[in-house]
């Protein structure tokens, strides 16, 4: 199990672009993908509705979690999205 | 055929196109679950999504900025695999096709609403996706805003916000709604976008998408396969109109050259600029309610001489008509105690306010900070009181006016009672106003709030014309003028009846004064007077409008 802990680079958050934009990544990676607030519950990476409801804001930390063949360059991969501002 | 609608024409304008319906969300009826086959009902459910997924992406591409990003992310929701699970879950547990994808999105939306902000929009959001994956799955009309590909005229029922927030004034030529009135949502919507409308037409439930109809929201009136004579003739007149408009100019008069002044209603500071821009002689109606809402202590005098100055100063040679505070138990301040009142619109508001003692050191400091800002500047102040009843209450409100050094003080005549006796009122101060939109409420006894009555709230009312008239005719004997605010002024065809009554001034909306000035300048007062005289002739709103625009 790969683990990965990111700070939210949008200002606005995992909203709206940012959020589509991380789960059309994760949807793109080999392995399955979670993602969670510390300590929270993880959902799957793959499901918008599931990425938007944890309400991630900006400068918040997040989880990135995943198993097999691939997990630490899919986390590599996802984790520049997530740190990446979409807003600027 | 040759058959003609007619209902409350709300935004000027003349249109033709065929008829597109808003349709009504899906009704998911009955749960007829379980499935009789569970895969072939999921596959369905899931080309459901999709189609309804495609469709978002391809207005996500024609769209931009910030509108096309949501829809970007809007469009991936249906496709989320998790909700198919969701909706395979559903299904295995019994439930019929329709009730699992609905259940699948109800299990999302809570978690985006207890999110709040702009989360909890996103859980209107997913309302919209269900609805429409729901009419998908059942061959339903697509609910929402119709895209038929070409310009249409948009039939509803009634439209909410957030219809109308997607309406593009390229595609929807238009608006007909059976319901709703002259300041319903769809009124406001459609003259800010400058698109014909007619509200209250309850024969508009008849059209069908496709009928070609020719939409007159001066008038009222939707005409069914109009044929091409009739709507060159209304594009034409039209187009003289839009003309006449364009060459509109200056201070506002009759044919004959009789003086009516065009004003402005002034709400709050963020409108200034363009209310100052505004080709007008003034400010008919400066609200203040905008610097005592919304905060929990009074504003001292010096902070409320600041903001009158600046808008004194935005006029300097010309009017500025300014109201006192308008609170009451409807419009509540923080730092007043209202009390329980069970009927707000007939309780302790506008001048009323000044019977207590608290109250009345509102005023004070509110006129002492008028009177200040007033002689620091080089604007012709007026001020004026609203809810005035009696002419006690006038003479009161013009005795302090006058220790502040405000020597032109009037009262509002919204009251039916200061209406009847707008003579003894104008006895005691300088000036009338009159507020049609509560003197309206007040005089057919029909609450504001209350939709169900919009017919009777019409400004078009002969009764309520009937009391301009009275108000006007006491302004002529003794010299005074009166004028009109409300809502009623800034229709140009209405405004001719209310010059024909007798009122001096006119203050409206800034976008509406073109329209008036130019509809002014085709009649002279004698032919106002006729107008005026048919309006009151008429037994309801519908007939006066009617009459007059025939």
């Amino acid at each position: 199990m790969s683990e990965r802990t990111v700070v939210i680079g949008s200002s606005v958050g995992l909203h709206a672009r940012p959020a589509a934009l991380f789960v059309q990544a994760a949807a793109a990676q080999p392995v399955p993908v979670t993602i969670g607030k510390p300590g929270g519950e993880p959902v799957d990476a793959r499901s918008i509705l599931s990425v938007l409801g944890l309400d991630a804001k900006g400068g918040e930390e997040v989880v990135l979690r995943a198993d097999g063949e691939g997990a630490e360059a899919a986390l590599d991969a996802l984790e520049t999205v997530l740190a990446t501002d979409h807003d600027a | 055929m040759n058959v003609e609608l007619t209902g409350i024409g709300v935004s000027p304008g003349v249109a033709t196109a065929p008829v597109a319906r808003l349709a009504a969300p899906p009704e998911l009826g009955a749960d007829t679950g379980p499935e009789p086959d569970p895969d072939a009902a999921l596959a369905s459910a899931k080309a459901a999504l999709e189609a309804v997924a495609a469709d978002l992406e391809a207005r996500a591409s024609r769209a931009e900025g910030p509108a096309g990003d949501v829809l970007f992310a809007q469009s991936m929701m249906p496709r989320d695999p998790a909700l198919a699970d969701r909706v395979a879950k559903a299904l295995a547990e019994g439930r019929s096709a329709p009730h699992a994808v609905a259940a699948a999105f109800a299990s999302f939306r809570a978690a985006l609403e207890a999110a709040g902000g702009y989360l909890a929009e996103r859980a209107a959001d997913l309302d919209d996706l269900r609805d429409r994956t729901v009419a998908t799955l059942l061959g339903l009309p697509m609910p929402g805003v119709p895209d038929p590909g070409h310009p249409f005229v948009l039939v509803a029922r009634d439209l909410a916000p957030a219809d109308t927030a997607a309406l593009d004034p390229a595609q929807a030529v238009a608006v007909v709604t059976e319901q709703g009135g002259p300041t319903s949502h769809t009124a406001i919507l459609a003259k800010s976008m400058g698109l014909p409308a007619v509200v209250a037409c309850p024969d508009a439930a008849s059209l069908e998408d496709g009928v070609t109809v020719l939409v007159d929201g001066r008038a009222g009136t939707v005409a069914v396969d109009p044929g091409p004579e009739r709507v060159r003739r209304a594009l034409e007149g039209e187009a003289r109109r839009t003309e006449a408009l364009s060459g509109s100019r200056g201070p506002g008069r009759t044919a004959d050259g009789r003086a009516v002044q065009l004003l402005v209603n002034l709400g709050s500071p963020a409108d200034l600029a363009a209310a100052a821009e505004a080709d007008c002689e003034g400010v008919g109606l400066f609200r203040t309610e905008f610097l005592f809402l919304d905060r929990a202590t009074a504003p001292a005098v010096e902070e409320q001489t600041e903001v009158y100055a600046q808008v004194f100063a935005s006029f300097t040679g010309r009017r500025v008509v300014v109201r006192t505070l308008d609170a009451g138990a409807d419009k509540p301040l923080a730092f007043v105690d209202h009390g329980q009142e069970p009927n707000p619109a007939l309780g302790v508001r506008g001048i009323r306010l000044a019977r207590s003692a608290a109250g009345a050191a509102l005023l004070e400091d509110q006129l002492a900070a008028i009177g200040a800002a007033a002689a620091a500047t080089d604007a012709d102040v007026w001020v004026m009181a609203p809810m005035v009843a009696t002419p006690g209450e006038a003479r009161a409100f013009a005795a302090r006016c006058r220790d502040h050094g405000l020597d032109t003080a009037g009262a509002m005549i919204e009251v039916p009672a200061a209406a009847l006796r707008a003579s003894r009122i104008l006895d005691e101060c300088d000036f009338a106003s009159l507020g049609t939109n509560d003197l309206g409420q007040y005089t057919l006894a029909a609450d504001r709030m209350n939709g169900a009555l919009a017919e009777l709230l019409d400004p078009w009312q002969p009764a309520l014309l009937d009391l301009v008239g009275l108000a006007a005719e006491a302004g002529r004997e003794s010299g005074k003028p009166v004028g009109v605010c409300g809502e009623a002024a800034g229709d140009p065809l209405l405004a001719c009846v209310l010059v024909g009554l007798g009122a001096t001034s006119l203050s409206m909306a800034p976008s509406a004064i073109a329209a008036v000035r130019a509809e002014l300048a085709t009649r002279t007062y004698e032919e106002c007077a006729a107008l005026a005289a048919t309006a009151i002739g008429a037994d309801d709103a519908r007939e006066a409008r009617r009459r007059v625009a025939a």
